[in-house]
């Protein structure tokens, strides 16, 4: 482990856990508090998979920046630069992903129909369109629920948010839904004030009051309740939290990934990642430039995302950590070939790009094509299932998983997609 | 359906003979604890009659048997939990316990939405319409939010009929913010100040999207750039809805600085984009890169004058032009979608599920678990003026509306947290809106109210924006944290508001529900009455005195210590 563990000031790990214990704190037994501490931090060590997702919210212009039209009424000004990987371009505001790419993959054959902001975020994070009668999972849920027992010392939430939050855990139920933290790590109301013998007395009140309420029948958010108070304890008193303090890297790092909200979270991705957190979700949102696009990407976004997404993969390789960890960057969907009236382009699903990297997937290569113009998809098409499906076989997870909804229903994971098979050797 | 109760068996439709056994344990626990009519009384209004029938009959349809009725102490919790937004105070709960008329109930009911409880319920229900109508994100600097709140405190003061409402809001014009220096304040405007303009092209789309969902449960965002997908709507009725608002601006004014100040929405000739203001036409584009022209026509296909010239008068006395937000408030005021949109929403706040999901999706594509109801109460809703209070009445009176929320082995596949069409056999759990949460703390440890006003909201607005999460788009998406999840339990365990609320320093809640003369078992069942409006369990009171005896004599920490669990845990923060 990268990072040393600390033991919060002035509590005694092992004298809080003897009070809790005696409690016989919160409602699962399974869970039982006193597991978590004999994990050490050998365990901890152990190679684990993990992803993560660097989410563009607002829609970015793939065409922009992964496939460019050099010369095409649809192209746009900016050019293709050559990369580490052999005939694969970039564009030229991405000096140092261009280093980067021969460990990643390009997949330029997305094409999807959702081009509403809250559908397309919905259909890309969990392989389904919305449907009023089902909650489907989002990536970091699934992922976070498949990969969770790997690191059985884990007392951080498995699924964490930097930014905004992701997509929730639909049926999966409230244990997997995204820890959210701001991207300087703080986690807020960490520090209850109580001794600890105190706040083992508090958590007996607490759980008899619980308990009976979830005997009484009344529904699952009562026992979901529960379950959320007791990973709250766990992690209210663990030193893992240490993970999140992205601030204690070496200056040297800090400046590497760039000091922007972006940068502090593709670090702190980096570190969660190490701690054996299966599933980070990073956002950056500011893609939605129906106006002024092309001075708003050379200028803002791109340097921004090039600097972080760069170091957070040069890193993850240069400490052997790239063959288990998955590294994707995509948004709700990308934007118009067309250039409008304000200079801006506008919601486009039809044909866009993805970036896949890390795991089992083939590296330094290109798949699928769009037509001279971007209008088109002119290789086979992709969707979002078929990448959830890719991303969940690059983990080794078995697509062969069914889920079973809250109604009853199977769901088959990752919606049946198909793998994309030029990702795979 | 009353004779079917007591008789003991309930002969159900489809044709099975069902034992009323779960009919049977409710009136007989309803003789301990709850209330000891029939839940389905009417209190002699029809409309409660008319839901009563509905929805029986699909609990019929479906051979499921509702549950008994809830204690009168989860009643009353929640009715003023979804009346005026918070929870009842222990002197308002024992009054209530206390009464014995039959009709206790609507009697409750009608002094919540009279003239004592005016000043809560508005600033309850402007909390909820502060949400649906500019979200919860504090950053948009084209919102006034406190002019946005000033607006609707008025208007639910003095319970304006929702067809007024909706015209006041869809037809503002103005300046947003409410400041002493500035004339023509109406902060209504806020409603579409802040939807006007997108990425610096003022073209009312937000405006267009967010008029249809809330006002008649229309869905059209997305076929702002092509037909939908699944279900009837068309681009072109985007942008004839969308030509409504190209009169309108929001003129942002800076002050003398770089940030807008306030906003001032206007009404102006609109040339159109062909530049003859005789027929004012706006054009878009087609996915094929096609450009196509639009004029207003309403969403049923009424059509209104091309002209783009607001109404005047010519000098020979010819009158001309037409306004267009105005033909559209009275489109929609007009339209069948209207009510049911609205009724389906108050459904949704008062039975924890509306007739469709998502409330503000209505349409063939999407169709309701009571059709009949929904439609039926439109009318009646549009009969009644539609007068808001009247309708939360109903609701609020009606038979599923009294159901314990503990389901029984008759009703316990109705659960719409499955993917169930919901049938309302018993009353789902939710959890407490965060501003909820907010007030009843206020009122658990009953404090101090004097400091209300604006600077009260705006602390609360402080406290409640640790929630928000903006998604980036430029149609301002949000949602919250506070969801559940470990950063809302995180802030119920340690942060300052609940610092505050168990705090034991002189004068406050536990320090005089310590000092007083009550036995300890005494002072342990208030804070349960004040929090959870009911007497503790005897496992709950076995734990509570062992922590008493343990501090010896400092009963007060082992009081906070009861108190921190009690609001910590889940029956104080689900409705139920």
């Amino acid at each position: 482990m990268s990072c040393s563990i600390e033991l919060p000031a002035g509590m005694s790990r092992r004298h809080f856990i003897n009070h809790l214990a005696g409690a016989a704190a919160l409602v699962s037994p399974a869970t039982a508090f006193t597991n978590s501490i004999l994990a050490n931090a050998t365990d901890m060590k152990k190679r684990h998979k993990a992803a993560i997702m660097l989410w563009m919210g607002g829609g970015p212009s793939s065409m922009d920046i992964w496939d460019l039209k050099p010369g095409a009424p649809t192209g746009g000004p900016f050019k293709p630069i050559s990369t580490s990987a052999d005939g694969v371009t970039v564009c030229e505001h991405m000096p140092l992903m261009a280093k980067q790419m021969h460990h990643m993959a390009v997949v330029r054959s997305m094409s999807t129909r959702e081009a509403d902001h809250m559908r397309g975020r919905y259909y890309m994070h969990t392989g389904y369109v919305p449907n009023p009668n089902v909650e489907h999972p989002s990536y970091g849920a699934v992922i976070a629920h498949e990969l969770a027992d790997q690191v059985p010392g884990l007392e951080i939430p498995p699924f964490v948010s930097v930014g905004s939050g992701s997509v929730g855990p639909g049926f999966l139920g409230m244990t997997w839904a995204p820890f959210v933290v701001d991207s300087n790590g703080n986690v807020r109301n960490l520090d209850m004030g109580v001794d600890p013998a105190r706040l083992a007395q508090r958590m007996e009140m607490l759980a008899t009051i619980e308990k009976r309420f979830i005997g009484e029948r009344r529904g699952a958010s009562a026992d979901d309740h529960a379950k959320v108070l007791d990973k709250t304890v766990k992690l209210m008193t663990s030193p893992q939290m240490e993970a999140f303090k992205v601030m204690k890297e070496p200056a040297e790092a800090q400046e590497r990934y760039g000091k922007t909200g972006f940068g502090r979270g593709c670090l702190m991705a980096r570190r969660l990642v190490e701690m054996g957190v299966p599933f980070v979700e990073v956002d950056l949102g500011g893609w939605d430039n129906h106006a002024n696009i092309f001075p708003t990407l050379q200028n803002q976004k791109l340097p921004e995302l090039d600097k972080a997404m760069s170091a957070l993969v040069e890193d993850l390789a240069d400490r052997g950590m790239l063959d288990d960890t998955v590294v994707m960057w995509m948004g709700e969907f990308s934007r118009t070939p067309n250039i409008n009236g304000g200079g801006g382009r506008d919601h486009w699903a039809r044909s866009w790009s993805v970036v896949v990297g890390g795991g089992g997937f083939k590296r330094g290569v290109v798949v699928g094509e769009t037509s001279s113009d971007g209008k088109e998809v002119v290789s086979e098409a992709y969707s979002s299932q078929d990448l959830m499906a890719s991303v969940l076989k690059s983990l080794g997870v078995s697509l062969e998983t069914t889920f079973t909804a809250k109604n009853g229903r199977p769901m088959q994971i990752a919606n049946s997609g198909k793998v994309i098979k030029e990702l795979f050797a | 359906m009353r004779d079917g109760v007591r008789d003991g068996v309930r002969r159900i439709s489809c044709g099975r003979v069902l034992l009323g056994v779960a009919g049977m344990i409710g009136m007989v626990a309803a003789a301990g604890r709850a209330t000891a009519y029939d839940p389905a009384e009417h209190y002699g209004i029809p409309q409660v009659k008319y839901i009563n029938e509905q929805v029986a009959k699909g609990w019929d349809e479906s051979c499921l048997l509702p549950s008994p009725a809830a204690t009168d102490g989860e009643w009353c919790r929640r009715v003023h939990l979804d009346l005026i937004g918070r929870i009842p105070s222990i002197d308002e709960l024992r009054s209530f316990l206390a009464d014995t008329s039959p009709t206790k109930k609507a009697e409750l009911v009608s002094q919540l939405l009279g003239d004592d409880h005016v000043d809560e319920y508005a600033r309850h229900w402007t909390d909820v319409w502060t949400t649906v109508l500019i979200g919860r994100d504090v950053t948009n600097e084209r919102v006034n939010r406190s002019g946005m709140r000033q607006y609707l405190r008025r208007a639910f003061s003095k319970n304006m009929p929702y067809d007024r409402f909706m015209e006041e809001l869809v037809t503002a014009a103005g300046v947003n913010a409410n400041r002493r220096e500035l004339e023509g304040f109406n902060g209504a405007t806020n409603f579409l100040s802040g939807k006007m303009e997108e990425m610096g092209v003022e073209n009312g789309v937000q405006a267009t999207a967010k008029t249809a969902q809330i006002f008649l449960g229309l869905q059209v965002q997305c076929t702002q750039c092509h037909n939908h997908p699944f279900n009837k709507g068309k681009q072109n009725q985007f942008w004839e809805l969308n030509a409504f608002f190209r009169q309108t601006r929001a003129l942002r004014k800076r002050g003398g600085t770089d940030d807008v100040q306030w906003v001032e929405l206007v009404d102006e000739d609109f040339a159109g984009e062909g530049g003859n203001p005789e027929e004012a036409e706006l054009y878009y584009e087609l996915r094929n890169g096609l450009m196509k022209v639009a004029y207003p026509v309403f969403v049923d296909g009424t059509e209104i004058s091309k002209s783009g010239y607001l109404p005047a008068v010519m000098d020979d006395g010819t009158a001309y032009g037409v306004h267009r937000r105005e033909q559209l408030a009275a489109l929609i005021k007009a339209s069948p979608s209207f009510p049911q949109a609205i009724v389906n929403r108050t459904w949704g706040h008062f039975l924890g599920h509306g007739f469709t999901k998502p409330i503000d999706d209505l349409g063939e594509h999407n169709p309701p678990s009571h059709p009949e109801l929904l439609e039926g109460l439109a009318e009646r809703f549009r009969e009644t003026s539609f007068d808001l209070k009247e309708l939360a009445r109903w609701l609020v009176l009606s038979h599923p509306y009294a159901l314990s929320s503990r389901s029984t082995a008759a009703n316990k596949n109705d659960d719409p947290s499955l993917g169930e069409r919901p049938k309302f056999t018993h009353f789902y759990l939710r959890q407490m809106q965060a501003e909820e949460l907010y007030e009843s703390l206020l009122t658990a440890t009953e404090a101090d109210r004097a400091a209300r006003g604006e600077e009260a909201a705006k602390k609360k607005d402080t406290w409640l924006s640790q929630f928000v999460i903006a998604f980036g788009t430029d149609e301002g998406d949000d949602a919250t944290t506070f969801n559940g999840s470990i950063p809302q339990v995180l802030m119920m365990f340690n942060g300052d508001m609940i610092k505050n609320a168990t705090g034991t320093g002189q004068g406050g809640f536990l320090d005089r529900v310590a000092s007083s003369s009550m036995s300890n078992a005494a002072k342990i069942e208030t804070l349960y009455m004040a929090a959870l409006a009911r007497k503790p369990a005897r496992a709950e009171l076995t734990v509570a005195n062992q922590m008493v005896a343990a501090r010896k004599g400092d009963v007060i920490t082992a009081l906070q210590d009861v108190w921190w669990a009690v609001l910590n845990s889940n029956e104080f923060i689900i409705k139920h």
